[in-house]
């Protein structure tokens, strides 16, 4: 229990920390933005292809703009050694990464949220109608981009070349969440839209099975 | 010294009998040719490699529980050895590959999650040349690692559910049913060899990293005089 009181109140003190600048969320969406029309350039993005090809490449982005936007989470506790701070007031390390999750896999979601209308506009798809498959699908999937990405961050905040390390270390093992959110994001935006179970089971498994590592190994990450 | 020259005589003589085997003791694959005899070196190279990083993936939880600088030299010793294995694999199957399906490459599951398979591993020991202090370098490289470890069969899950567009021959890549029997013995033998002879390299780089060791500690012994 006092882990999870722990999180809530670290939860408060990231969404508050972000929420008086908001400099890591705009920045993302503009890249996003950015990302998104650049990638239009390479197809014809009106035609039938974009029901296609536009899920992955949303997906693609998103991932782009989490390899950044969770880099920040660990390097802004060092400034002013603010980590060892909430070692000694946690008891469980966990509490810090599971506070630093939720914030993440909330930022990333208003993001994707956000961008959702946008893409549909500029690539010619409508969800409307499966709005809480689509929002399920995005929670499973920048839920476990969050919980790899958050640990990583702790890696790679340690390391040297640190702004070329997380995304080089946290893509290829996000790949199945880019292989399945792609795939089942695709059926939903087609023609005759369905949700796939089947993928909503293996993301819910990848989360679980990576929360359950990071629970078991969580504070060797943060050590001195 | 003497281990170190025996255990390498063993281990390139078990590979060049293992070759040969290949070559001269089993049976021409009807359909492919001679192409097929690729099989025997690419097939058990896969597992040699596979073993290698399942015991890189001990070795790491290993370091994490235990934290003995040895842990650090077996994994890493392990990933090298692990990411050589499945360098050749990479090679010698689109050689294979080429004249037999016609093409160099398909993202099929096997082949898809081996490619990733490796590229987890060249980050973990690129992620080792950037951290520079030795335990901190050791810790973190482990819990990569672990992680590294545990995605692979969830790779291998999403893509053979959702990408496989393969061509049917792919069939033939395993050592399935209907192998040859002298043809499953030359196989399982080119396994042991590969086997013995991943061993012999993971043994040599262990020695090497333990030398290292003693090196530092001496130069650090040194200076403090």
């Amino acid at each position: 229990m006092a882990l999870l009181s722990n999180a809530a109140v670290l939860v408060g003190k990231e969404v508050r920390t972000e929420f008086r600048s908001r400099e890591l969320l705009s920045t993302t969406i503009v890249f996003v933005l950015v990302v998104v029309v650049v990638f239009s350039f390479t197809f014809d993005p009106t035609s039938s292809e974009s029901r296609r090809f536009g899920p992955g490449l949303l997906w693609m982005a998103f991932l782009f703009a989490a390899s950044l936007m969770l880099q920040p989470c660990f390097l802004r506790e060092q400034t002013a050694d603010t980590l060892t701070a909430l070692r000694l007031a946690v008891e469980d390390p966990f509490a810090i990464f599971l506070a630093k999750i939720a914030a993440n896999t909330l930022f990333l979601l208003l993001m994707e949220l956000l961008m959702l209308p946008v893409f549909a506009a500029l690539f010619n798809v409508s969800f409307a109608a499966q709005l809480p498959a689509i929002l399920l699908t995005f929670f499973l999937g920048s839920l476990g981009i969050s919980v790899v990405g958050t640990a990583l961050a702790a890696i790679s905040a340690q390391a040297r070349m640190r702004e070329l390390l997380l995304p080089l270390l946290l893509l290829p093992l996000l790949t199945p969440v880019l292989v399945v959110s792609t795939e089942v994001t695709i059926r939903l935006m087609q023609a005759e839209p369905y949700l796939e179970w089947r993928g909503i089971g293996l993301m819910a498994a990848f989360d679980a099975v990576f929360l359950t590592v990071l629970w078991l190994f969580g504070e060797y990450f943060l050590e001195e | 010294m003497l281990r170190r020259i025996v255990f390498a005589v063993v281990a390139i003589g078990l590979v060049a009998c293992a070759t040969y085997a290949s070559f001269y003791v089993a049976p021409e694959e009807r359909t492919m040719g001679a192409i097929q005899r690729i099989f025997y070196f690419h097939a058990s190279t896969a597992w040699a490699g596979e073993t290698t990083f399942f015991v890189c993936f001990v070795a790491n939880l290993l370091y994490i529980w235990k934290r003995k600088p040895q842990y650090d030299w077996l994994g890493l010793a392990c990933a090298e050895v692990g990411a050589a294995c499945i360098t050749v694999v990479l090679v010698t199957g689109p050689i294979w590959a080429k004249p037999v399906w016609g093409i160099w490459w398909t993202w099929d599951a096997r082949l898809t999650s081996t490619f990733v398979l490796w590229i987890l591993y060249i980050c973990y020991l690129l992620l080792r040349t950037l951290l520079d202090e030795p335990e901190r370098r050791a810790l973190l490289s482990a819990l990569f690692g672990v992680f590294a470890f545990i995605d692979v069969p969830i790779v291998f899950g999403a893509i053979r559910w959702w990408r496989t567009q393969h061509p049917a021959p792919v069939i033939m890549g395993g050592p399935g049913s209907g192998l040859d029997p002298v043809m499953k013995k030359v196989f399982f033998f080119n396994v042991l060899a590969m086997h013995v002879f991943a061993g012999f390299l993971i043994a040599e780089r262990y020695y090497l990293e333990k030398t290292r060791h003693g090196v530092e500690l001496l130069q650090r012994e040194a200076e403090a005089r």
